[in-house]
């Protein structure tokens, strides 16, 4: 009694029939909603892929939106809080956007085509919040989430797999660069980008090709360690990097049922990516140069590196009076650097000025008992792992 | 003649060499590791013998490294990563295979194919082996206390060792049984051992090999029980007794070190032996080469085996002629060999099906503990084995920098070659003899792994002896048995890493806690000197 179920779960990507295929222990989770991997064989190994090989996500749930029209180079720049009226053609750079309150409602990446062409990739959907923010410029915002296919081709081996799959001269594309090819038959845009702070590529195509993309790929890295990589390890990957994701490491201001929960971007360590001198107005200007003068930021979102092996996941950070200064948003023990890092979101002068005599209070499961460990931390740069090879140009090769 | 002076000379650029050295420089000593090869590295090494084939020439696989030591050298700044195992095999001579994988409950499922009943042992088992771990983890780090001493010190030390046995919290509730079962555990055969749980020949086999590696005990022989231990204690990320391959080949392990050490100002002399340590009223003030050098220093550190150390670069008469005996009776037996081969492409295994990540760590083909016994008898009598136990692996099947994509490296590691072979000792001819028999061992499991082969290098424990510097080839510099481990390591009354000379230091695995590589006793070693020049250790080991 298989009916036409006329109700919609959860989407499949255009990799499913592959992603399924691969997975050996049938472990999903819901992205933006659709079904995908958190772990094909086992996280460690696919962790492991991704230091050591190729390692390949299907990254289609990732929210992408195309932006077209004459005003499309004046209207992103006046959405993002970084100056991009010089970026370059096919390059990709990585932003922040806030509301008018200075408070960040995400991160992404902008891929610029030309003047009049650009696409945001994101984690959090911002379809509603483009088009009302476009309202005066000569711009169209389609979501194409559904439309795009994408892959991350991660990994020290990733230049030499996506060369065998027939992306000629790779090597020489510069990190946050991009490039069309034709593969296969079919168009494919490679970015030199991706959440693993590695050497790494993303893949962008037509649906319709991504079955024959993947199988292409898989073939190509056969010699060079190539793996399917699931979610749980892209979250090692990305904590090593230092990356933040949103709703984790900090609320989206426009999820955020709590007022104080929202974060400006000096709080989450991305003042580096506001650029107060940029000559055009753009959204929350006007609240991050006050904040940025009367310096009241209250937060800070860090590195630290803890004594011990044990993970400090969702442990509260504590002074060494025992006062609560704040709390760990993500933690790990990092297989590659064997450290016990987290990502903790405090309250200033901590982190800022006072690094030492931190605390981490860490509840480790025994055998249905918790063993409490106060471990001490040390505030370090969030960026743990960037190796070099990583901006290498050109990119190392395997051969 | 060149007249240098340092704060310490480390002899022996190996991992434990490299460990002390660069815990002793982090701490701002001055610091200069004499290497007679001109290469660095001991016996985790990565060379090309073969154009475009890099081999892990001695020490192949990696997990008792202490991650401690990693994270304190910063080990993978200087390119060091390790790579998970993601399973191991035993075939067999009827065309199956019995395996282990990274997955647990896989492996039950596997086990169970074999018997129903060792697959629920293999729970019982691994909680059990699991709980030994967990004793001996905290006493690798340790300085052994000397028994028989009432310094405070010793006695705080023996306090704190026996605490370990017996604190019941610590470890979640040691009772009397637990504490008879390690004292059997240390002392039992690896046989007698797997006999209180398993039933199938083929897992008993494959769980008896890492009892026997490196060793000149049969896995009938009392003690081997530990050996399995000593092989089980390391770890890959937290998941105990796993291995992994070092990216790059073991040589990327003292590669790194040897970054720590130059990034905090010390130095390694590769091509300088050192054939005297120079002594003066009963201290050791520095060391000779053999090219005419001397160099001093406050602080001698020898990474050299104890028997090397004491029998051939010191002067017997500055030494106390008990110790002298002791370490001429220290056990110290050669029974290992090594293939490595550079193959042309991926050999076919038919026992293990295509796609097995079995496959993909270490396989064997010794299907009973009699087959492994018998391997042992043949060693006794001074021949290699003629049905050896090998550990195989292909590195390259997880490493991309080993061999080009398609070609493949192999290790073969082979128990058991004698270091004084019968019939007038190892020459040319008998080595690539033996290098035949295994290759035509292999061969039985594999069809096309003859024709894949480019080059091989043997290795038997003459060539580990001449060298790397492992007397006799034992790559443990030192029998694991237990009239030489912990307390009595290297000999009674100097398992604190000092020795009869003054100012004169042991880091090799000849003292506490033993071989593999692991680097435990060269950063116990280092904490001693620094202890002893007052100065304050930091880190994540100490």
């Amino acid at each position: 009694m298989n009916r036409d179920l006329r109700f919609t779960a959860l989407k499949k990507t255009p990799f499913h029939s592959r992603t399924s295929l691969a997975s050996r222990t049938n472990k999903y989770y819901n992205w933006n909603g659709f079904t995908v991997p958190t772990e094909y064989s086992t996280t460690e190994l696919e962790y492991t892929a991704a230091r050591n090989g190729t390692s390949v996500m299907d990254l289609t749930p990732m929210c992408k939106y195309m932006i077209n029209g004459s005003d499309a180079n004046r209207f992103v720049d006046y959405l993002v809080t970084r100056d991009l009226s010089q970026m370059e053609d096919n390059t990709v750079a990585y932003i922040i956007w806030c509301n008018e309150d200075g408070k960040v409602m995400d991160d992404g990446t902008i891929f610029k085509f030309s003047n009049t062409k650009f696409m945001l990739c994101c984690a959090v959907k911002i379809y509603n919040w483009l088009h009302d923010s476009a309202e005066g410029f000569d711009v169209s915002c389609e979501d194409a989430t559904d439309t795009t296919a994408a892959l991350a081709i991660q990994g020290p081996t990733s230049c030499s797999t996506l060369k065998n799959y027939g992306a000629d001269d790779l090597e020489l594309l510069k990190p946050f660069g991009m490039k069309q090819y034709n593969i296969n038959g079919y168009d494919v845009l490679i970015s030199r980008t991706g959440f693993t702070g590695d050497l790494g590529y993303e893949l962008w195509t037509d649906p319709a090709n991504a079955e024959n993309m993947w199988d292409s790929i898989m073939e190509a890295g056969k010699e060079l360690k190539i793996r399917p990589f699931g979610m749980h390890a892209l979250e090692m990957t990305r904590i090593e990097a230092g990356f933040i994701q949103t709703n984790t490491d900090f609320m989206a201001a426009e999820d955020s049922l709590r007022p104080v929960r929202m974060r400006s971007p000096y709080e989450i360590g991305m003042g580096w990516l506001v650029h107060l001198n940029k000559e055009s107005y753009f959204v929350g200007k006007r609240a991050l140069k006050k904040e940025k003068e009367t310096g009241n930021s209250e937060r800070c979102l860090v590195g630290l590196d803890i004594d011990g092996d044990k993970p400090a996941v969702g442990s509260v950070i504590y002074n060494e009076k025992k006062e609560d200064i704040g709390i760990v948003t993500a933690a790990m023990w990092s297989p590659t650097m064997k450290r016990n890092v987290a990502l903790a979101s405090l309250k200033r002068p901590y982190g800022i000025k006072i690094k030492e005599n931190i605390f981490a209070e860490i509840y480790h499961p025994e055998e249905l008992e918790y063993k409490k460990i106060w471990a001490k931390c040390k505030v370090v740069k969030r960026q743990f792992f960037s190796p070099e090879r990583r901006n290498k140009v050109p990119a190392d090769l395997y051969e | 003649m060149a007249k240098n002076t340092h704060d310490v000379i480390v002899i022996g650029a190996g991992h434990n060499g490299l460990t002390a050295a660069s815990y002793m420089a982090k701490a701002g000593l001055d610091v200069v590791v004499l290497e007679k090869n001109e290469w660095i590295g001991g016996a985790a090494v990565s060379r090309e013998l073969y154009p475009g084939w890099k081999y892990s020439n001695c020490s192949y696989v990696c997990s008792l490294l202490r991650p401690e030591i990693m994270r304190d050298l910063e080990l993978y700044k200087y390119g060091l990563q390790i790579i998970p195992y993601e399973g191991s095999v035993t075939m067999m001579r009827n065309g199956d295979y019995y395996a282990h994988y990274h997955d647990h409950d896989m492996t039950i499922n596997s086990i169970r194919r074999h018997s129903h009943k060792d697959a629920e042992a293999y729970e019982r088992y691994s909680r059990d082996v699991l709980r030994q771990c967990k004793i001996i983890k905290p006493l690798l780090k340790m300085t052994p206390p000397d028994l028989t001493s009432f310094k405070p010190k010793d006695l705080f030390g023996a306090l704190e060792f026996a605490k370990h046995f017996a604190a019941k919290d610590e470890l979640g509730g040691l009772g009397e049984k637990e504490i008879y079962d390690t004292i059997r555990f240390y002392t039992m055969s690896i046989r007698d051992y797997l006999d209180e749980y398993f039933e199938s020949d083929i897992t008993k086999a494959h769980l008896a090999g890492s009892a026997i590696i490196g060793t000149a005990l049969g896995p009938c022989s009392p003690g081997s029980a530990y050996v399995l231990l000593h092989h089980y204690m390391g770890e890959v990320d937290g998941s105990v007794g796993a291995w992994g391959y070092s990216r790059g080949g073991m040589g990327s392990i003292t590669k790194a070190m040897t970054g720590c050490l130059n990034a905090h100002g010390g130095e390694v002399k590769p091509d300088n032996e050192v054939v005297n340590v120079i002594t003066k009223n009963g201290r050791a003030i520095g060391v000779a080469t053999k090219k005419g050098d001397e160099y001093y220093a406050k602080k001698i550190v020898s990474n050299l085996d104890v028997k090397r150390t004491f029998l051939k670069i010191t002067e017997e008469s500055s030494l106390p002629g008990e110790f002298v005996e002791r370490v001429k009776n220290f056990k110290i037996r050669g029974s290992s060999g090594k293939l490595n081969i550079a193959l042309d492409g991926l050999p076919e295994f038919p026992c293990i099906p295509e796609g097995d990540p079995g496959g993909g760590g270490d396989m064997h083909f010794t299907e009973t503990i009699e087959e492994m016994e018998g391997a042992y008898d043949d060693w006794k009598r001074g021949e290699w084995s003629r049905n050896p136990y090998v550990d195989m692996c292909i590195p390259s099947k997880s490493d991309p920098t080993m061999a080009a994509p398609g070609k493949h490296y192999m290790s073969v590691f082979i128990q058991y070659v004698p270091f004084n072979l019968a019939n007038g000792g190892w020459n040319e001819e008998r080595k690539q003899e033996f290098g035949r028999h295994i290759v035509n061992c292999i061969a039985e499991f594999s069809p096309n792994f003859r024709d894949l082969i480019n080059h091989y290098e043997v290795r038997t424990p003459l060539e580990l002896d001449n060298e790397v510097g492992l007397t006799e080839g034992n790559i443990f510099q030192g029998e694991l048995t237990m009239d030489q481990l912990m307390f009595n390591r290297p000999v009674p009354g100097y398992a604190q890493y000092r020795t009869p000379l003054k100012n004169m230091y042991m880091c090799s695995s000849s003292t506490h806690p033993g071989g593999g590589v692991m680097g435990a006793p060269g950063a116990n070693a280092a904490r001693e000197v620094l202890i002893d020049m007052n100065i304050a250790q930091t880190g994540n080991y100490y």
